[in-house]
Formats: structure tokens, sequence, C-alpha cells
């Protein structure tokens, strides 16, 4: 786990324990009210339309995080390779975002995948606004 | 022209009985399944997006060109930090079929030209041969995706065990 912080330059912000979901997110905001000094909160809708925007990657393929996570996160998913992926919303999958080591590895993957750069401390904290509030 | 048959018929069974005997005689492994193999690193690491592939599926080189492209394996990022990195390239390579005495390992390696080091398991010729009866339109199945998806047919996949009694083809 240790390794991993130490990759992604977040040692100082992440405890390398098991977090609750709204631990991680306080870890957020703080890096979102460095990289924004006129930050002004995490909104669920926005991390909603996040999710679901279909963008066209330079190779011209279109993909969403929906993609894989299923337009209802609530749901198991599939990869591209067609494995089951577990639910993203911790109200189906108590797991989720509980592990800031993971987290950050597959924040890091995917905005790649989808976005075709890193996400920015806003959309994370945006994302997972929107998944824990999902009942 | 009978007894030109009856030579035929000879020489068939005489082999047939040779395959048999080479193929019976030289398991010794109990069964057709590849050694059961473990590294918890391997295990969460490879296994999130397809199952995790047996490294006696492939020679050691492959697992050495598959390790040294993981930020673009297959058109997604699988990219790891250097020492998870390191420690499943060991494994893999330790358990490679180069190293691995199962017949299985043995067949796959040998059906590679020693110039390729292919990247995948589905590419080997030996996979190509087993697989000849699956056309296209099966592979494309949504219950199967692709030929990489293994363990869609073969129940045993993930245990290294491919042998006929475990295959179901999913409709
Ligand atoms: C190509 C398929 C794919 C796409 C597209 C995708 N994901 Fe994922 N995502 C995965 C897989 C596979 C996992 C790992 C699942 C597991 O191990 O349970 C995962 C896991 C995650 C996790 C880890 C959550 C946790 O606590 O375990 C986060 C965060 C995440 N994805 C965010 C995103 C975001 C944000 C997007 C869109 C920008 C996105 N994903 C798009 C495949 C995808
Ligand atoms: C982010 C997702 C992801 C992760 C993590 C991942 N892979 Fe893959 N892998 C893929 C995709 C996608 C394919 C292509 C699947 C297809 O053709 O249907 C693939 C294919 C493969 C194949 C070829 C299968 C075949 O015979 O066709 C091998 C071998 C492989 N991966 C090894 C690994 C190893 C070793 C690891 C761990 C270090 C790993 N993968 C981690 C996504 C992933
Ligand atoms: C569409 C279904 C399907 C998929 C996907 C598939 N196989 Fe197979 N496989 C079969 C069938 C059918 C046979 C032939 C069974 C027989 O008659 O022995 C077979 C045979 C084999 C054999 C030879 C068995 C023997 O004892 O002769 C091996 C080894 C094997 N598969 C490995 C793999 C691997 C490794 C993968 C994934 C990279 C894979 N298969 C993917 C259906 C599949």
């Amino acid at each position: 786990m240790n390794k991993w912080l130490l990759i992604t330059g977040c040692v100082a912000s992440f405890s390398a324990f098991a977090a609750a979901p709204q631990e991680l997110l306080r870890q957020y905001e703080a890096q979102a009210r460095q990289e924004n000094a006129a930050f002004a909160g995490f909104s669920a809708a926005r991390g909603a339309t996040f999710f679901k925007t279909e963008r066209t990657r330079s190779d011209g393929q279109t993909a969403s995080c929906a993609t894989c996570h299923t337009a209802d996160p609530r749901n198991p998913g599939r990869t591209r390779a067609n494995k089951v992926i577990e639910p993203l919303a911790p109200v189906a999958n108590p797991l989720r975002f509980t592990d800031p080591a993971k987290v950050e590895k597959w924040f890091g993957r995917n905005c790649k995948d989808v976005l075709e750069r890193a996400c920015t401390a806003q959309e994370k904290g945006d994302f997972i606004q929107y998944l824990i509030d999902l009942k | 022209m009978k007894k030109w048959m009856q030579f035929l018929i000879l020489f068939g069974s005489v082999s047939a009985a040779g395959t048999l005997l080479a193929s019976g005689g030289g398991e010794g492994d109990g069964g057709r399944a590849l050694p059961p193999v473990s590294n918890a690193r391997w295990k969460a690491e490879c296994s999130s997006c397809h199952m995790a592939y047996h490294p006696g599926l492939l020679p050691e080189r492959s697992w050495r060109r598959i390790m040294a492209g993981l930020d673009r394996h297959f058109g997604e990022n699988a990219a790891l930090d250097a020492p998870t990195a390191a420690d499943i390239e060991q494994f893999l390579v330790a358990n490679s079929a180069d190293r691995q005495p199962a017949r299985r390992s043995q067949r796959i390696l040998q059906s590679i030209p020693p110039g390729a080091a292919p990247l995948r398991i589905s590419e080997t010729p030996y996979f190509r041969a087993k697989h000849d009866e699956i056309s296209p339109a099966t592979f494309k199945r949504k219950s199967i995706g692709s030929p990489a998806n293994c363990s869609a047919c073969h129940q045993g996949a993930e245990k290294g065990d491919f042998s006929e009694r475990l295959v179901k083809i999913p409709r």
C-alpha cells in the first residue's frame, strides 16, 4: 500500500489504513483547496454528470465511466475483457472507497483511459460524493 | 489394393497406439491440470480485469514483454509501481512454461517459434490448434467476448485445469 502512496505523490495526505469514504473525501477536499483557492465544495450532481459524460478519445473510440461501471453504479459492471466488476456504489458494495491506495490506482488508470489525463481532486471528490449519496 | 489398405490400417493403429502410450506415459503429474501456483500481488493485480492467467501458459520471454508494457496493455493502462511489478515478474518467470515440466506447458512452448514472444496465449499455435473448431462468431458471443476469456468455457481455468470434462461453451 505504502508504495502506491509514494508513487502518487500523496504520501502526506493519505492514511495507509482502511478509511471510511468520508475520510477519503476530506483528504480530496484538502487537495482540491490547494489546486483551486476558489474551491466551493463537492457536488453529487456534478459527479453524476461526470460519471455519465461520453468522451471521444484521440483513437476515435468513445468512453465514459459508465462504459464499464454501467449507467447505474449500484449494479455490477463489466471490464473490456468481460469480467464482472463489483458495484462502485458503497450502498451495494461497502468495500468501495475504503482503501485509498486502491482508489488512487484506479482513478489513475481509468481517468487516463477515459479522459486521457489525470482527474483533478475536484473531479474525484464530486465522483465519490455522487456514489456515496446513492441509496 | 487390399494389401495396400491392410497396410494403412495396420500403420494407423500402430501409430495411434504409439500416441496413446506417449500421452498416457509421460503424465505423472496427477492429470493434466497445471500445478497450483500463487502469489498475493499477482492474484490481486492480474485478476481485476480478467482471470489471472497461469504463468505456465506462456514462456518467460512473453511474460517479460507483457510486464514491460503494462502501461499500454491491450489498449488499457495496467501500470503498476516498480516493486509490485518486479515481484510479479519474478513469480511469472519462475513458473513460466520454460520452467514448468507439466506436459501442457511443454506443448505450448514447443509450438512457439524460437524467435517469437507472443503477448497472448490465444495467439500461440498450440492454442489455435486446440480451438480450430470454434468459430469467431462463437468467441464474440456476449457471454464470452473473446478467446482471452478462458474461464467462460473452461470451468477449471482459474485452477489451470483445461481438461475436456470441464469445458462447456455458453450460449
Ligand atoms: C475499461 C473499464 C473501466 C472504465 C471505462 C472505468 N473503470 Fe473504474 N474500474 C474498472 C475496474 C476493472 C476496476 C477495479 C474493480 C475491482 O477491483 O473491484 C475499477 C475501479 C474503480 C475505482 C476503485 C474504487 C474502489 O474503492 O475500489 C474507481 C475510483 C474508479 N474505478 C473510477 C472510475 C472513473 C472515475 C471512471 C471514469 C473516468 C472509470 N472508473 C471508468 C474499470 C473501468
Ligand atoms: C486494467 C485492466 C487490466 C489489468 C489490470 C490487467 N490486464 Fe491483462 N488484459 C487486459 C485486456 C483488456 C486484455 C485483452 C482481453 C481480450 O482480448 O479480450 C488483456 C489480456 C491479457 C493477456 C492475453 C490473453 C490472451 O491470451 O489473449 C495476458 C497474458 C494478460 N492480459 C496478462 C496480464 C497480467 C500478467 C496482468 C498483471 C500484471 C494483467 N494482465 C493485468 C486488461 C488488463
Ligand atoms: C469459446 C470457448 C473457449 C474459450 C474462450 C477458450 N477455450 Fe480452450 N477449449 C475450448 C474447447 C471447446 C476445447 C476443446 C475441448 C476438447 O475437446 O478437448 C478447448 C481446448 C483447450 C485446451 C486443450 C485441452 C486438451 O486437453 O486437449 C487448452 C489447453 C485450452 N483450451 C486452453 C484455453 C485457454 C488458455 C484459453 C484462454 C486464453 C481458452 N482455452 C479459451 C473452448 C474454449
